[in-house]
């Protein structure tokens, strides 16, 4: 009908006029990347919320849009590869390039990376799917559509479960669960880059048409805590999938919020969508901003508008985007290129004449879908008689489960002795060095020995940290070598330390008289005095023996 | 399932043989399309039977002008915001009288009843689709591609500054004035 229609000026004549009006000036380049946008608005009904008498009980509502990039050698419907980083429009194939005649040829890897975070997330498989035009106009999309599922996307109605510490202590790990309503199979767009003097767009296609699988979250949180470890526990998921590599700060994984407030049991607020989110500290503290803003404005009777609100880190405040074209319309049509997506559920129901190799069965994945996070923290629990926040600890860091893991097959210390070295003293290391696990100077081995020469009393516990930040510092040494070295082992010979309480009980007589009057706390001032003169050496069970009898 | 979608369609819209043909054909071509992947199939997931409502063969019976809803009228906003989403001018006489002669052709389809006829999505959707291994094939045509745009910077594209709402109806017409068209 369209093509019918145009007698006239096309889309040409009107960019003609838009560079009559921004002449050119002096060159700079300023970054901005767009993102491929939300598809249809999904918001239950939503009536004005006015200002209600007891404002302080407004509570917030979260919901999450999130578009992971699918690690895959290459995009969703073209052979070229997929790379972050590399030189501008290198990785670009005639389709990604929307050059005429070219026709999308769906990635295999994409279908089953979906299919296979879809079943991590208990989502339902559609066994058949089908592909929809979303258009857009937009250089960094140059097809002037995304392809992406609509109708009806590859897996829907899941569930995930996820955790964080609460109670007073946040020492408690309270277990919530939100609900996936779809994940759908769609194309990346390309980057921008916006030079606002010239006033003009420079664009790399690198990521155009990289598969995204597009998970839609239910609004079942409340605020910006339970959403970052809504994400937080979804980037463990996928990292342990390896359907997504999760990266937040390389645009691995992008978070868009939708947040509203209204009084519980009353129908849903206004919502506003926060995008510019690249971090999930940065998603918690958008979050909150906005709950709290929105609370401000309705105690202040005003109304919430329904915007998109970009969050700036530096002022930790979401503001106002500009609003793309106001008026939205996708002209959602079906994909005419790409027949619908079937996926089979097990080998028995393959038709005749389908190649069992091409074909996608739900059922092989599910076979292969590796220990899940979840499955990972109980089994710590269990196996080791561990806390159940150090469980989350040892997964929230890459390669710590193996770590812990090794260390406790070469060592006779219990597992619960052996978390704290991992979980304090090497992890707090790797932070201060923004290191990863697999970059620690100490192996897992170097450390299960020093813990049998701490077990076997030839070095104590203070000691025996003295001795694995040397190690950390000169790597390669092993733990007997540093004790060696700096002779820091136990002090055995009774006569020395029995020498060396006797100077300190003789030097601190004020000390001994508090003991002697009762106050028996005193002696540890005492205990800690002997072990500075043996820097830490002397067995501190013998030493406290031999001050009780010196003080009594 | 395809050959009942069209007859059902040739049947009440009167529409030309010249207009159908391109489907056809498409049809036919598929038919004798030898390739591996292609399966000939009925629709696995939809309904198999006949439905009596489309019928076996081709028939043509145009369709009288009061059997149509009254001819719509195109008021002057939404035409603005036709012209805004399709990026496409046609604000004059003969491209309004265009649009309403389209919009009276496609009015034939009320006459149809489709209940309980599935819809289609289109005429290759009794395919398999074609699964392609995860292996780089492409790209690396940079050079190539550069040739292509009007202008370009280091190795990007070079496009006019996004996002940029079109002008209102009346300073748009202003603007066109002094076009060369």
């Amino acid at each position: 009908m369209a093509a019918s229609v145009a007698p006239g000026v096309l889309l040409h004549n009107i960019n003609k006029q838009i560079w009559i009006l921004y002449p050119k000036a002096s060159f700079h380049r300023c970054a901005a990347v767009r993102r491929i946008g939300t598809s249809a608005s999904r918001c239950k009904s939503q009536p004005q919320l006015k200002r209600k008498s007891s404002p302080q009980e407004l509570v917030g509502v979260v919901g999450l849009e999130i578009h992971a990039q699918i690690h895959s050698n290459t995009k969703l419907f073209s052979g070229s590869q997929v790379g972050f980083l590399a030189p501008p429009n290198s990785l670009v194939s005639f389709l990604d390039a929307s050059l005429p005649g070219t026709l999308p040829v769906l990635n295999r890897r994409c279908v089953e990376a979906a299919v296979m975070t879809g079943l991590a997330l208990n989502c339902t498989i559609n066994n058949k799917s089908l592909f929809d035009r979303k258009h857009y106009f937009y250089a960094d999309l140059p097809a002037g559509y995304q392809i992406t599922q609509q109708r009806q996307p590859i897996a829907v109605n899941g569930m995930l479960t996820y955790s964080h510490l609460g109670g007073k202590k946040r020492n408690q790990v309270v277990n919530k669960t939100v609900q996936i309503k779809q994940i759908q199979l769609e194309q990346d767009s390309g980057k921008s880059l916006h030079d606002d003097q010239r006033s003009q767009t420079l664009i790399d296609l690198n990521r155009a048409g990289v598969g995204l699988m597009e998970l839609v979250m239910e609004p079942d949180m409340s605020c910006g805590e339970e959403a970052a470890a809504a994400v937080r526990e979804l980037q463990l998921i996928l990292q342990a999938l390896g359907t997504c590599q999760g990266n937040m700060s390389e645009g691995q994984l992008r978070v868009d919020a939708n947040v509203s407030v209204h009084m519980p049991g009353e129908p849903l607020g206004i919502r506003t969508e926060v995008k510019n989110i690249n971090s999930a500290r940065y998603l918690a503290r958008a979050i909150d901003y906005e709950i709290q803003r929105q609370i401000g404005v309705l105690q202040r009777g005003g109304t919430v508008q329904n915007e998109t609100r970009a969050f700036d880190s530096k002022s930790g405040q979401t503001i106002p985007m500009r609003d793309k074209e106001g008026l939205q319309d996708y002209r959602f049509m079906p994909e005419p290129n790409l027949p619908p997506l079937i996926v089979y559920k097990d080998n028995a129901s393959l038709p005749t004449g389908v190649d069992a190799c091409q074909a996608v069965v739900v059922e092989r994945i599910r076979e292969g879908l590796p220990e899940l996070p979840s499955v990972t923290r109980d089994r710590l629990v269990q196996t080791y008689a561990i806390l159940p926040e150090h469980s989350f600890t040892l997964v929230n860091e890459d390669g710590l489960v193996e770590y812990f893991e090794a260390v406790v097959r070469e060592t006779k210390r219990e597992p619960r002795n052996v978390i704290g070295w991992v979980t304090n003293e090497l992890l707090s290391l790797l932070k201060q060095k923004d290191q990863s696990v697999s970059q620690s100077p100490v192996s897992p081995s170097a450390l299960a020995e020093l813990l049998e020469l701490q077990e076997t009393g030839h070095i104590s516990s203070s000691v025996a940290k003295q001795v694995f930040q040397e190690m950390w510092r000169s790597s390669g040494k092993t733990a007997l070598q540093v004790i060696q070295e700096q002779d820091l082992g136990l002090v055995s010979d009774t006569k020395e330390i029995h020498n060396i309480c006797q100077r300190v009980v003789d030097s601190h007589p004020d000390l001994v008289r508090a003991i002697r009057n009762g106050n028996k706390k005193v002696l540890n001032k005492l205990m800690g005095l002997v072990q500075k003169e043996t820097k830490g050496r002397a067995d501190p069970v013998v030493v406290r023996a031999l001050l009780e009898e010196k003080t009594s | 399932m395809i050959v009942f979608s069209l007859t059902s369609a040739r049947q009440s819209l009167g529409v030309s043989l010249k207009l159908m043909r391109p489907s056809l054909r498409l049809r036919i071509r598929g038919h004798f399309c030898p390739e591996s992947h292609v399966r000939e199939a009925t629709r696995p997931y939809s309904s198999h039977t006949h439905n009596p409502k489309v019928p076996k063969a081709a028939t043509w019976e145009p369709v009288l002008e009061d059997q149509l809803p009254p001819p719509a009228k195109i008021p002057a906003d939404l035409v603005d915001k036709l012209e805004r989403l399709a990026l496409v001018d046609f604000r004059t006489k003969q491209g309004l009288v265009c649009l309403e002669r389209a919009i009276r052709f496609a009015d034939q389809l009320h006459v149809v009843d489709t209940d309980g006829v599935e819809p289609m999505d289109s005429v290759l959707e009794d395919r398999v689709l074609y699964l392609r291994d995860d292996a780089v094939v492409e790209g690396d045509c940079a050079e190539e591609l550069l040739q292509l745009p009007k202008s370009t910077v280091e190795e990007y594209f070079v496009a006019p500054p996004g996002n940029i709402p079109l002008p209102k109806r009346e300073e748009r017409t202003a603007m066109l004035k002094h076009s060369e068209l």
